[in-house]
């Protein structure tokens, strides 16, 4: 992470409530332009590190920084910095979208005036419906009035805490696309917290995996993965043969049929070709390759070890 | 920022519907009690003055405003409480139930100055049910009933004030009556910061002063040391006023009783607030 600059730095955070540890000894670091992806099953601590990065929950003991500054010594200054949505986005109900980003506006630090508003309105896609009661609202529409509220002060560090739970697959796409338009045209840092795999596959450049409040695996999205076997599906004419072949063969011992068609095959990236060349030479027709390495096979694996 | 917040909680208070709950009871309930003493009014007069038509004459209007207001003022010392324990008890809970209290404290501002700034609106809503009492009572009650000297009723005899000695005493009156408000205020906000749900908070605020007031009244020896000190025992503070002669030390220990209540639930509630996991 050379020539970057750190903007979170969590050091051995720890989390008791009681006598149970939510959060074990986690350290990460997340650095300027990043999307860092936190990753991990239901109660595997996420939101309860994230709650104490934004300090709504105390620490048991470690160390928080963020901007090089300590969260507990400069909570304001800090926090006038980050943007945020912790699990779903709530608003007053007997108030109009507007005039809850107003509200929220008024205690971010900064003076935002109606045509800045109405442009963050516009950007998440709101604009016409700003004068209603949030109580009209759908999920969905609060999760973009939440996305509008964490740019309003034009934060640098913006922490999304399961943005898209309980949205429809458009409305996961719509903020998917949000968060990568904040990324690409804004540069701002973004946490993005998700048990939904695809999701930081998809935006994220460096993610941390969690499990019972422990780390499991951090690092790089690209290299995390890369670092993994595909699972390679072959659609040939001649299942059995083609297992025959693959198993005589050094690709891979992991061999299995998906369908009467259809042949698995764990292997890495750079056999596929070869694989394809000795199933042809062979006399198999090989009609499709798909390959199917995804962070879900990878995260299923970590957490199962 | 302060104000800022200040301003945001007002706003917050003037939006929720729950709001005009307590000043419509308060305008309902008055306009019951003015419309019952317009009718019978004179009925209740003689019942008041039966027991002393033996050594007493009564010349001029007897049922008259000031009257009518000092009499509305006894009976709403008891409901209005809950009327503000419905907003205030809701201030903190209310967040947390509507999970709003995630992003509020998110915010750079410090939980003190959140706590203080609806602390600052509840006294502002508290200020605006004691104008609407005002209002109805004093205002109101004088239009129907016009003006004259009031008697007021003791235990040891009664008492008649002039006529123009009777509005600097309503207005000390009405300011204990909002430090008493305050004092509940203070508690339902208090316990509004251990709740995660708004009906706690004001239920409980309504069961401490039932429990202190009942205290208060019970003629056992063993709550006498304790009965100087619960603020239910000085809620009532505003009829001091109406004393002859003014007891100053008197309201001087009510007023200090109310403003220390105050300042210790206030300091529970930043030290708790101030230590809260937020976990809804």
């Amino acid at each position: 992470m050379l020539g970057r600059t750190k903007i979170v730095e969590v050091k051995k955070l720890v989390k008791n409530y009681g006598n149970f540890c939510a959060v074990k000894n986690i350290s990460f670091d997340v650095y300027e332009c990043d999307v860092f992806g936190f990753l991990g099953p239901n109660g595997a601590g996420k939101s309860t590190t994230i709650r104490t990065i934004l300090s709504l929950i105390k620490a048991t003991s470690g160390s928080i920084r963020l901007f090089d500054k300590d969260i507990n010594q400069y909570r304001n200054t800090i926090l006038s910095k980050i943007g945020c949505i912790v699990e779903k986005p709530d608003f007053y109900k007997f108030l109009s979208a507007e005039k809850n980003l107003e509200l929220f506006a008024r205690i971010s630090s900064v003076d935002v005036n109606k045509s800045k508003l109405h442009e963050l309105i516009e950007f998440v896609g709101l604009k016409g419906r700003e004068k209603e009661l949030i109580s009209g609202f759908s999920h969905g529409m609060k999760q973009r009035l939440g996305i509008a509220q964490t740019l309003i002060h034009n934060p640098d560090l913006i922490v999304l805490d399961e943005p898209t739970t309980g949205l429809d697959p458009q409305g996961i796409i719509d903020i998917r696309n949000l968060i990568l338009k904040l990324k690409n045209e804004q540069n701002k840092t973004v946490i993005l917290s998700s048990h939904i795999l695809s999701e930081i596959e998809l935006i994220a450049n460096r993610m941390i995996i969690i499990n019972k409040g422990e780390t499991i695996v951090q690092g790089s999205v690209a290299e995390l993965l890369n670092a993994q076997d595909l699972i390679v599906s072959f659609t040939v004419n001649d299942v059995e043969l083609s297992k025959r072949l693959l198993s005589e063969s050094s690709f891979s011992k992991d061999i299995d049929s998906f369908s009467s068609s259809t042949v698995l095959i764990h292997t890495a990236q750079e056999n596929i070709a070869h694989i394809n060349k000795l199933l042809c030479d062979n006399h198999v027709l090989v009609s499709a390759i798909e390959t199917k390495r995804k962070l879900e096979d990878y995260f299923l694996k970590l957490i199962a070890a | 920022m302060f104000l800022k917040s200040t301003y945001n909680e007002l706003l917050k208070i003037a939006y929720k519907p729950r709001s005009y709950i307590g000043i419509g009871g308060i305008i309902l309930i008055i306009s019951l009690i003015l419309f019952a003493f317009r009718l019978d009014g004179q009925i209740y007069i003689s019942i008041l003055t039966g027991q002393f038509e033996q050594s007493l004459s009564f010349e001029g209007t007897i049922l008259n405003g000031n009257l009518i207001a000092y009499i509305i003022l006894q009976m709403l010392i008891i409901h209005v409480p809950l009327l503000i324990a419905f907003v205030t008890g809701d201030l903190i809970s209310g967040e947390a139930a509507m999970g709003t209290i995630r992003l509020l404290l998110t915010k750079p501002i410090s939980r003190t100055s959140i706590l203080l700034s609806k602390f600052l609106a509840s006294c502002v809503y508290t200020s605006v049910v004691i104008i609407c009492l005002v209002i109805m009572s004093v205002v109101f009650g004088k239009l129907l009933f016009g003006t004259g000297d009031l008697i007021v009723l003791k235990s040891d005899g009664l008492i008649v004030f002039h006529e123009q000695d009777v509005t600097w005493r309503f207005f000390y009156g009405f300011l204990i009556a909002f430090l008493s408000l305050v004092t509940v205020a203070s508690l339902a906000l208090t316990l509004s910061c251990f709740s995660e749900n708004s009906i706690g908070p004001i239920v409980s605020t309504m069961g401490i002063i039932l429990l202190f007031t009942i205290i208060g009244t019970l003629e056992v020896p063993v709550f006498d040391n304790i009965k100087p000190f619960l603020f239910t025992t000085h809620m009532a503070a505003w009829r001091y006023f109406f004393d002859d002669p003014l007891s100053i030390k008197q309201i001087v220990y009510s007023i200090c009783i109310l403003v220390g209540h105050i300042i210790f639930l206030l300091l529970i509630a930043l030290y708790k607030f101030n230590k809260k996991d937020i976990l809804s």
